[in-house]
């Protein structure tokens, strides 16, 4: 469709991609010849069973794990390490409990030896947009779970990344901050014109969020089948996610999603 | 929400003054249990010899203790101070501990680092760490001489269960800690300066609390057979002369030190934790 086949160099390619893990008891296909390629500013989700090797394909792309066969690309150029490039965001907020939010929220610079009063700064700003400016000296313990996903996402942003990668970065907060911190962070990501892939087992969370849905299958994982999101919104604008789950067109993309995910789970 | 952004706004009801009462009234309790436990041995101490149920030449009394401290306080040609048998201990402890607690530290960094040198050295720490370590008193005593032997009896006792504790420390850190440092492109080394070695502060104050313990029995064991110095040399020397006022001025002494190092440890552990 017309959102995969953009002009020039893709942000993210992924070229033949496999990658096998070894162990005592023998050899694991985690994937299997997965090709894709993601455009500057878009946002893409991938779907699939739990084991399937989503979050395998996120640590790929991030440079923390070097795959078996085949390249990862990121702005045409091979990738070989973490690259600054590139945001992270994991399952779980992982904030380091000794640290202050500001401290967490500068950890990626500091790592990267970038210039700290400029880093702290960046930080500061941000928690402030995301209603966190009074909790800057707090310990992560006296926050709750989506206030510390914010931090997360200040953290993982703080570094300014091009492409954001988002590792069902829900799936350990309750339904209502599920819905509300979905729309919250997808307006942000969205408003800086970032690149994001997300990983979710969630497909109305793939639909109302992303503009593209990838399908994997079963282990060894393999890219099955790409779904252009089209919603029907006033004016062209895009949708909210929350907004989105009220088109006409989600339940169908979420029906087709489902039936597409059901034959494996059955398999 | 912190607990101060939650304290109660409204007047306290009776039911939760009621309950503060009953608290207090638990925790004068269980002072007043420990204060009596305490009062309890000492008289028993004082009353079983004066009684002749025991014989007071096997435990002398509590009130001997201070005249034979007072007279232990003067050094002669032939004895030193109690004052310097003490500071001697102290200063044997406080070094063997902190010895201890820093090769500790270095030798797992080190077993981390290389896994592969955990894998082969593994055995040989559990076995080492099981090792009866008194047994080579008098081997460190021939190979170190009298004073240096006393320094490795506390660290020989302490060192290996200090690795084996800080090591699994270091490996309890959880790994989506280390991934995240990782996914900024974190090297090796500040994976342990920003993630292990802060993530392990618990690890290390419970360490220390063992050491603590561990360094005290290694330097008196070893003094028992090696110096002139020190209490446990005074414990040794007043049990061959049978003067068991000596003996237990020095234990006493020795209860106080172990008093005083849990205090400072307890001390070190809620100014850390208030972080955490």
């Amino acid at each position: 469709m017309a959102q995969t086949a953009v002009a020039g160099t893709p942000k993210v390619e992924l070229r033949s991609v496999g990658l096998r893990y070894f162990s005592a008891e023998g050899e694991t296909e985690a994937l299997s010849n997965v090709s894709l390629s993601v455009a500057s500013g878009e946002f893409v989700a991938v779907i699939g069973p739990s084991g399937c090797g989503k979050s395998t394909l996120l640590s790929l792309i991030s440079g923390i794990v070097a795959p078996t066969e085949g390249t990862v690309l990121i702005d045409g150029r091979r990738v070989s390490g973490p690259s600054r490039k590139i945001g992270y965001m994991l399952q779980q907020d992982y904030l380091f409990e000794w640290r202050t939010i500001l401290e967490n929220t500068v950890l990626g610079a500091e790592i990267q030896g970038a210039p700290m009063t400029k880093a702290r700064e960046r930080a500061t700003q941000l928690l402030n947009r995301y209603g966190l400016g009074q909790f800057v000296n707090h310990l992560p313990r006296q926050l709750s779970g989506g206030m510390r996903q914010r931090v997360a996402l200040a953290r993982t942003l703080c570094t300014e990344p091009d492409v954001v990668l988002l590792d069902e970065p829900f799936s350990a907060l309750d339904s209502q901050t599920r819905l509300a911190l979905g729309d919250e962070i997808t307006e942000i990501l969205r408003r800086e014109a970032k690149t994001v892939i997300l990983v979710t087992h969630d497909i109305g969370e793939a639909v109302s969020m992303a503009e593209r849905v990838l399908v994997m299958s079963h282990r060894p994982g393999r890219i099955k089948s790409n779904h252009p999101v089209r919603l029907t919104a006033p004016g062209g604008a895009r949708l909210a996610p929350f907004a989105a789950r009220n088109t006409p067109e989600f339940n169908s993309y979420f029906n087709m999603l489902w039936q597409e995910l059901e034959v494996h789970v059955e398999r | 929400m912190s607990n101060a952004d939650i304290a109660p706004a409204v007047a306290a009801s009776p039911q939760y003054r009621a309950w503060v009462q009953r608290e207090q009234r638990n925790r004068l309790m269980v002072r007043a249990a420990q204060l009596a436990i305490f009062l309890a041995f000492i008289v028993l101490w004082e009353v079983l010899p004066r009684a002749q149920i025991v014989n007071p030449l096997f435990t002398s009394y509590p009130s001997a203790i201070w005249p034979t401290f007072i007279e232990l306080l003067k050094s002669t040609p032939q004895q030193a101070s109690i004052l310097t048998h003490t500071w001697s201990t102290v200063a044997a402890t406080v070094i063997g501990f902190t010895a201890a607690i820093l090769i500790g530290t270095v030798v797992a960094a080190a077993l981390w680092w290389w896994e592969t040198l955990y894998k082969v050295l593994d055995p040989y720490l559990v076995v080492a760490n099981a090792m009866p370590k008194t047994a080579f008193v008098p081997i460190f005593y021939v190979w170190l001489g009298a004073t240096l032997s006393i320094y490795g009896m506390s660290l020989a006792i302490s060192l290996f269960v200090t690795v084996l504790m800080i090591y699994s420390g270091f490996q309890g850190i959880d790994p989506n800690k280390i991934k995240l440092a990782q996914t900024f492109g974190a090297s090796k080394a500040q994976i342990l300066a920003k993630v292990v070695l802060p993530g392990s502060v618990p690890t290390f104050i419970a360490a220390l609390k063992v050491n603590a313990g561990l360094s005290l029995v290694g330097v008196v064991v070893g003094e028992f057979q090696s110096a002139n110095l020190g209490l446990g040399y005074l414990i040794q020397y007043g049990a061959q002369i049978f003067k068991m006022n000596i003996v237990m001025t020095a234990v006493t002494i020795l209860a106080i030190i172990s008093s005083l190092m849990y205090l400072a440890i307890s001390w070190l552990e809620s100014a850390v934790m208030r972080r955490r």
